[in-house]
């Protein structure tokens, strides 16, 4: 039977969604589930990762060399913690995709990124080309099965779980070139592109800086996340961070409004695997009526102050 | 100090992928390739550092058959002074990659490695990682910015909650964002330049051969395509739509 690690990605007080979505995905490998959170001081963050539903133990490792999530020290540590274990999983935020591969690294393995679907217990779905290909790929016999869960693929396991915690001492030691400096927070109190339950796009069609404006207050209306087409980042109008597609964010939001958008393919790969899709666009031809599942054929111009009127 | 950057041969961003009717893969003959986008952002970064003189000499360096030369070329095109291809024809994993570049950076001691974070087909995001991982140095994935201070880079890393900065000594394995820089569009007369810049070939035997323990890849098939759904006449219809199916 598979055994299963799960590395707990938090920010030192707080469990990360993306943990509870990658023990879903661990349920339909099946198994014995356990959770290694590693930091420093880092209990309430244990008994968080306790409560959730599915999971029989719960190994914290608390060191100061671990306490911020420095790939370098926590690869080290996630490689000695794997021995016993079928299968190491981590959420494919920023966060496993940096630290994973370096311990699969230290295993001898090759990694499987973003599982998007289980097909037994070696055998995954994978999208590649930015989605546009979705691949069967398994692990070799005698591997330990190292991979990343894809966080818009997976809904996060529920609560209600009362894991066992067990204190782990460390295996590993600083290594010591690599310090920690800090975190900025970006897009102030605007919700992360990533994780937000609605995010708001605009297009090139804004014309300026100054237009998206507009679509920020609609957006703070409704605690919504903001992100841009290539085109309207290439303009100038919007930083690259806010970037939505192929060569910037690929997200998956519950709800997905695009404002003068016209959906080249580089923008749409990063958006078709959102809720719902909803298009505002002056042109009826534009592509991306293709594919949404709400359209209207409007000026944006005209369309959001109606929606700042109309959401109170 | 020398650079060291990676460049992946790949079907150009702009091309529209198709899967394949045998599943067998996607199709790529008679489809434009191009280097990797985040690996033309690492290599416009060695060259920034070189013309701030922070280094001497920046080396490109791609594994695959002569095709890949093109890519190399356009790489020396770009500023690059001289390139290496690691001969080896057909599809290679991330830790065969990775042990490719750690006999490299055995050969050429640099200090500093640069790799675009993700090559835009296999999209696996790991060869930096692994890389830093075999050689036993820092790592600094996604950087949006690099400072270099004498034996130390400090990194601004692009991560999901915003930007977090590291400091690493050097040597280390340093992996590209979108926002770190734009890269210089090559002018007609460094294309003629890049012909007589020396491109050496060394035979993936040389670096230690492949690393095994491959992840087997089977059938690829299309994503499940978004249907076409409804209009709305104005604003006030959609946010009732949006209400009545609880999304508001």
């Amino acid at each position: 039977m598979s055994k299963i690690l799960i590395i707990a990605e938090h920010d030192g007080d707080t469990l990360n969604p993306g943990t509870a979505k990658a023990v879903s995905c661990a349920q339909a490998i099946g198994g014995d589930i356990d959770i290694l959170v590693l930091g420093e001081d880092i209990t309430e963050v244990a008994t968080q990762a306790a409560a959730i539903d599915g999971v029989t133990t719960v190994h914290a490792t608390s060191a100061a060399h671990l306490a911020a999530p420095l790939a370098a020290n926590w690869a080290a540590e996630i490689a000695a913690a794997a021995d016993g274990y079928s299968h190491v999983l981590a959420p494919s935020s920023t966060f496993g995709k940096d630290v994973l591969p370096r311990a699969a690294a230290l295993l001898g393995v090759n990694m499987v990124s973003d599982i998007a679907a289980v097909d037994g217990e070696r055998s995954f779905k994978r999208p590649v080309y930015a989605g546009n290909a979705i691949a069967e790929v398994s692990v070799p016999d005698g591997d330990t099965v190292v991979a990343t869960a894809r966080t818009a693929s997976w809904p996060a396991a529920k609560e209600g779980g009362s894991a066992t915690v067990n204190e782990r001492p460390a295996a590993s030691e600083d290594a010591g070139h690599t310090r920690y400096v800090g975190l900025e927070s970006g897009g102030g109190d605007r919700p992360d592109l990533q994780t937000a339950r609605i995010v708001l796009s605009g297009g090139r069609a804004f014309g300026s800086a100054e237009n998206f404006e507009q679509l920020y207050t609609v957006a703070d209306k409704l605690k919504a996340g903001v992100g841009a087409s290539r085109a309207a980042v290439d303009a100038g109008y919007v930083p690259n961070d806010m970037q939505v597609g192929q060569t910037g964010k690929i997200i998956a939001p519950e709800l997905y409004m695009a404002f003068g958008i016209s959906g080249a393919i580089q923008h749409i790969t990063g958006i078709k695997d959102a809720g719902t899709i909803v298009a505002v666009n002056k042109d009826a031809d534009a592509p991306i009526f293709e594919i949404a599942d709400i359209g209207l054929v409007a000026d944006l111009f005209t369309v959001l102050p109606e929606l700042e009127q109309q959401l109170g | 100090m020398k650079i060291l950057v990676g460049i992946k041969r790949v079907v150009d961003y702009n091309v529209r992928v198709r899967v394949r009717s045998d599943g067998s893969g996607v199709e790529t003959d008679g489809v434009k390739m191009s280097i990797n986008p985040f690996d033309e952002i690492a290599l416009e970064e060695a060259l920034r550092i070189k013309e701030a003189g922070n280094a001497e000499e920046v080396i490109v360096a791609s594994i695959g058959s002569n095709a890949c030369e093109q890519q190399l070329r356009t790489g020396l095109a770009m500023g690059a002074d001289r390139a290496i291809r690691v001969d080896h024809d057909g599809p290679l994993q991330p830790l065969s990659v990775a042990k490719a570049f750690l006999g490299l950076v055995e050969r050429e001691e640099p200090g500093l490695v640069i790799l675009g974070k993700q090559a835009i087909d296999d999209d696996n995001n790991q060869t930096g990682q692994m890389l830093a991982a075999l050689w036993g140095r820092p790592q600094a994935t996604f950087a949006s910015k690099i400072v270099l201070d004498g034996g130390s880079a400090t990194v601004t890393r692009e991560v999901d909650a915003g930007l977090e900065t590291i400091t690493v000594d050097l040597p280390a394995v340093v992996t590209t964002d979108l926002r770190l820089n734009e890269p210089r569009f090559v002018k007609l007369p460094d294309i003629m330049k890049a012909k007589r810049k020396p491109l050496d070939v060394v035979p993936l035997a040389d670096l230690g051969g492949e690393a095994g323990h491959d992840l087997a890849y089977g059938n690829f098939a299309p994503p499940p395509k978004r249907e076409r759904g409804i209009m709305v006449e104005d604003t006030a219809a959609l946010v009732a739509e949006l209400k009545n199916r609880g999304l508001l």
